[in-house]
C-alpha cells in the first residue's frame, strides 16, 4: 500500500487523525483516548495487519511528552509511526497496549522506568532497570543527578 | 535460597530459587527468579539492570561523531554492526552517499564479526551443555578472525572503525590474504563442528522438542534474528530493508520451521555458511576508490527523525534518532534484539524441566549489556 492508500483507509475509521509525511515513515497523530481502539484495528484488520511492533518509546519535548509507536506490516511490507501527545508534564498517563502486542509490556515498563509515564491497566508496572527507590526519571530533560560529573 | 540459607517456599508448595546474577550459564549479569514444582518450571521472572549504563542518556551529550562508539559496548560481540547502524542513521540525516569501497569493507567486516559471534555462541553452547571441548575449538577459529580485525581496526572486540560517511582507515595490506587463509581454515573446521556436536545424539536429545516458540508468539514478543527465523518467520533485515549494498550480494536467508532449540541451533550453524559465502563473493571484488564521503567537521543534522535498522548477529537493531537541529542528538532510542528476545524466555520455559532452562538460554544467545544498555 502507498501512504495515500493508508491515509484513505485510516480516515474512514478515524477521521480525527492528523498526518505528517516529512519523515521516512508515514506518521499518524492520534489522541490518547482514541489510541487503544485504533491500535486494535491496525493490528487485526486485514487491510493493515500491522502485526509487528518493533519500537516503542517516548520523547520529552519539555512542554509535553510524545509517545512513539513504530509498526511494521509484514504482509503489506509497510512501516508506519503512531504518535500520541501527552500534555501533562508532571503526571503523564496513557493506556497500555500490551494486550495487543505482548512486547509492549516490557517496552512500556522501560518507558515507565526512565520517563515516569504511567500506563493504565498494565499488568506488571514496576521499574525495569533502576532500583525501586531511585529518585526521578533519568531520561527526562529536567533530570538532575547530583553525582553526575560533566566532562 | 536466600542469603541465610532458608529455602523460600510459596503457599502452593513451589520452591523459589534465584539463578544469577553471577551464574556461568546466564553469560553475564542476568538474574532469573524461578518458581519450581519439583523439577518443573512454573514461572520465570527475569530481573535486569545490573549493567545499566544509560547509554541513551549519555548519547544525548555526545556529538554525532562520538556517540557511535558508545554502542560498541551494547552487544559487544557485534560491535562493528552496532557502529554501522549509528553511522547509517547519521548518513540518512545528512543524505550523504557512502563510497562503494567503504560499503564493501563494511559488509566484509560485518560478516567477519557475525562469524566470530556465532562461533563464540557455538562454543559457549557446548559449555552450557556440559561439553568443554567445543569452547576450545570455537576459540581457535575465532582467534583467527579477531587477529584479522585487530590488524585492520586496531582492536579485537570493540573495533570502532566507523565514521559517518564511510570507514576510518583503509584496509591493512595483508587483509585479503589473511581472510582467505582464515576462510579455508574455518570451512574445514565447520565439518569438525558438525562431527563433534551437530551429529552428537546427546546434544540432539537435549535440543530437539525443547523450548517450543510458535511463530505467532515470536511476532507477538517482537523476537528477531535467528530466534524468530527458527520459528519460520522471515525477518532478515539484510533481505527486507537492504543497507550498505546487501542487495547486490547473493545469499540465502536461513529459515527453519522446527521452532525448538534444535532449529535455533541449525539456523546459526547455517548462517555461518552464508556469511562465508558473502565474504567469498566480495573478498576479491573490493572496488578501488575513496573510503569516506566528505562531511563537515562538526556534524549538524536537520530537524527531524531518522530510523535505521541493521541485522546484527542476534537480530534487528534499530536506531531511532531524533534531531532538533543541534550538534548533539536530542533523543536516541536503541531497539536492541536481545531485549525482545529475553522476554520470550519466561514464556517458552513454562512447563519445561530446570535442566532445559540452560539449553533454552543457550540457544536464545543473550548478551546482557545489550538488554540493559
Amino acid at each position: 500500500m502507498t501512504n495515500e492508500e493508508i491515509k484513505q483507509c485510516i480516515s474512514e475509521i478515524l477521521p480525527t487523525a492528523t498526518y505528517d509525511e516529512t519523515g521516512e515513515f508515514l506518521t499518524i497523530m492520534v489522541s490518547k483516548e482514541e489510541l487503544r481502539p485504533f491500535m486494535q484495528t491496525l493490528r487485526n484488520d486485514e487491510k493493515f495487519l500491522f502485526e509487528f511492533l518493533f519500537c516503542l518509546t517516548c520523547i520529552d519535548w519539555k512542554t509535553h511528552f510524545m509517545m512513539v509507536y513504530h509498526l511494521l506490516s509484514r504482509k503489506h511490507h509497510h512501516n508506519i509511526v503512531v504518535k500520541v501527545k501527552l500534555d501533562d508534564i508532571n503526571q503523564p498517563e496513557i493506556d497500555t497496549i500490551c494486550d495487543i502486542w505482548k512486547t509492549a509490556e516490557y517496552l512500556e515498563r522501560e518507558v515507565y522506568d526512565l520517563f515516569g509515564v504511567k500506563f493504565g491497566n498494565h499488568p506488571d508496572l514496576r521499574r525495569l532497570f533502576l532500583d525501586d527507590n531511585w529518585p526521578g526519571y533519568p531520561l527526562r530533560k529536567n533530570y538532575v543527578d547530583e553525582n553526575m560529573i560533566s566532562i | 535460597m536466600n542469603l541465610l540459607g532458608d529455602p523460600e517456599i510459596t503457599e502452593e508448595g513451589e520452591f523459589v530459587i534465584n539463578i544469577g546474577p553471577q551464574h556461568p550459564s546466564t553469560h553475564g549479569v542476568l538474574h532469573l527468579k524461578v518458581w519450581l514444582d519439583g523439577e518443573t518450571i512454573k514461572k520465570v521472572q527475569p530481573h535486569i539492570g545490573y549493567i545499566h549504563r544509560s547509554i541513551e542518556k549519555m548519547s544525548e551529550s555526545l556529538s554525532y561523531r562520538n556517540f557511535i562508539y558508545v554502542t560498541s559496548r551494547m552487544d559487544y560481540l557485534s560491535a562493528h554492526i552496532n557502529n554501522e547502524a549509528c553511522a547509517l542513521a547519521v548518513e540518512k540525516g545528512l543524505q550523504v552517499e557512502v563510497p562503494k569501497r567503504a560499503q564493501v569493507i563494511r559488509i566484509l567486516l560485518g560478516e567477519l564479526t557475525r562469524l566470530a559471534s556465532h562461533q563464540l555462541w557455538w562454543g559457549s553452547t557446548g559449555l552450557d551443555m556440559g561439553a568443554v571441548t567445543p569452547f576450545f575449538y570455537a576459540f581457535r577459529e575465532r582467534e583467527a578472525i579477531l587477529d584479522i580485525l585487530e590488524e585492520t581496526c586496531g582492536a579485537r572486540l570493540t573495533q570502532n572503525f566507523m565514521v559517518p560517511g564511510g570507514i576510518m582507515y583503509d584496509l591493512h595490506p595483508n587483509f585479503q590474504k589473511r581472510v582467505k587463509e582464515a576462510l579455508v581454515q574455518i570451512k574445514e573446521k565447520l565439518r569438525e563442528y558438525d562431527e563433534l556436536v551437530t551429529g552428537n545424539v546427546i546434544f540432539q536429545g537435549r535440543f530437539k522438542g525443547v523450548g517450543y516458540l510458535s511463530p505467532e508468539d515470536a511476532i507477538n514478543y517482537g523476537a528477531t534474528g535467528p530466534v524468530a527465523r527458527a520459528s519460520g518467520i522471515s525477518c532478515d533485515v539484510r533481505k527486507w530493508f537492504p543497507y550498505d549494498g546487501y542487495e547486490n550480494v547473493e545469499f540465502d536467508e536461513v529459515l527453519d520451521t522446527g521452532c525448538d532449540c534444535w532449529a535455533r541451533y541449525m539456523v546459526r550453524m547455517n548462517e555461518m555458511k552464508q556469511s562465508i559465502r558473502i565474504i567469498e563473493q566480495l573478498i576479491d571484488n573490493i572496488p578501488e576508490g575513496e573510503i569516506q564521503a566528505k562531511t563537515k567537521q562538526v556534524i549538524k543534522l536537520p530537524k527531524g527523525e531518522f530510523y535505521q535498522r541493521v541485522e546484527t548477529a542476534r537480530g534487528e537493531l534499530g536506531v531511532y534518532l531524533v534531531s532538533d537541529g543541534g550538534s548533539t542528538p536530542y533523543r536516541i532510542k536503541y531497539r536492541t534484539p536481545n531485549f525482545s528476545n529475553l522476554w520470550v524466555l519466561s514464556h517458552i520455559t513454562l512447563g519445561a524441566k530446570i535442566g532445559d532452562l540452560v539449553a533454552i538460554m543457550a540457544t536464545l544467545d543473550l548478551i546482557i549489556p545489550d538488554i540493559d544498555r
